[in-house]
């Protein structure tokens, strides 16, 4: 074998461990952030929540959480580790509305942060708006005929 | 205390499982992160809406709650929840309003945050 195909065999076979590797990351954090949310929801259950409830409260603990992290600078470097183990979970959606506006403070209030809040949470919203809209008029035309 | 550990267990496979089917999509694919966020929950609406997600859910709990996914499965859950108390107008109403706890907390706390802190400089490792 030539050095040129030694080369590309190389570069091909550390590309599939550095996935074997992310993914390996990914289902560790992100099953951890999963059991962590778990034990939260079990822990309100326990308090005498409801379970609707118990799971919006998690949600919410979650948030607050990664927005924290994300506040003082801890969020990337766990992120830098996890990859979609923190990115998937509610944790990343978090981190993705605190991120883009705290980097542009700078700008201002309200055209900083205010605007870039909704970088990624703005996507976010408009299509589960939409999916949620097209699934609302499915669901009311078939139970129309039901 | 069987039954924690075992609901504990689930939602780890699970929440792992769909972390690692992310993370293909971010190594496998040209994909960003905020198009793979999306990419999730438009599919947790889907599958709420075809009555998939409720039996997960009620299976993995937190597995599938806690990823993007749960965000879209609630919506769905809201929405067909919606129309059936308002007929039409839930159509409208539905979607935000199940969307209403996740989204006001990242907002909220969001907001708290950005007054508290400054952006960190980015470390190059």
């Amino acid at each position: 074998m030539d050095k040129q195909t030694y080369g590309a065999l190389v570069k091909r076979r550390a590309a599939r461990t550095r996935v074997t590797s992310n993914c390996l990351h990914a289902f560790l954090c992100g099953g951890a952030i999963c059991a962590a949310g778990q034990l939260l929801t079990e822990l309100y259950l326990f308090l005498g929540m409801a379970q609707r409830d118990a799971s919006t409260t998690t949600t919410i603990t979650l948030i607050f959480v990664a927005a924290s992290l994300t506040g003082i600078g801890v969020f990337d470097r766990i992120a830098r580790f996890a990859g979609a183990g923190t990115l998937l979970p509610v944790t990343g959606f978090a981190n993705a509305v605190v991120s883009p506006a705290i980097d542009n403070k700078s700008e201002g209030l309200v055209v900083g942060v205010g605007a870039k809040i909704f970088t990624v949470a703005g996507p976010v919203l408009l299509f589960a708006t939409l999916s949620g809209v097209v699934w609302g008029v499915i669901y009311y035309v078939i139970s129309l005929f039901a | 205390m069987g039954e924690l550990l075992l609901h504990t267990v689930r939602a780890f496979l699970v929440g792992g499982a769909l972390c690692i089917c992310a993370q293909l999509l971010i190594d496998l694919t040209a994909l960003t992160p905020a198009r793979i966020l999306v990419v999730f929950e438009v599919a947790g609406v889907a599958l709420g809406a075809l009555g998939i997600f409720e039996p997960l859910l009620e299976f993995a709990g937190a597995g599938v709650g806690v990823p993007l996914l749960g965000f879209g499965g609630v919506i769905a859950r809201g929405v067909r929840e919606a129309v059936d108390e308002q007929g039409l107008l839930g159509v409208m109403t539905g979607p935000l309003s199940a969307a209403a706890g996740g989204t006001t907390a990242a907002l909220v706390f969001g907001y708290l945050v950005c007054l508290l802190f400054r952006a960190k400089p980015k470390s190059q490792t």
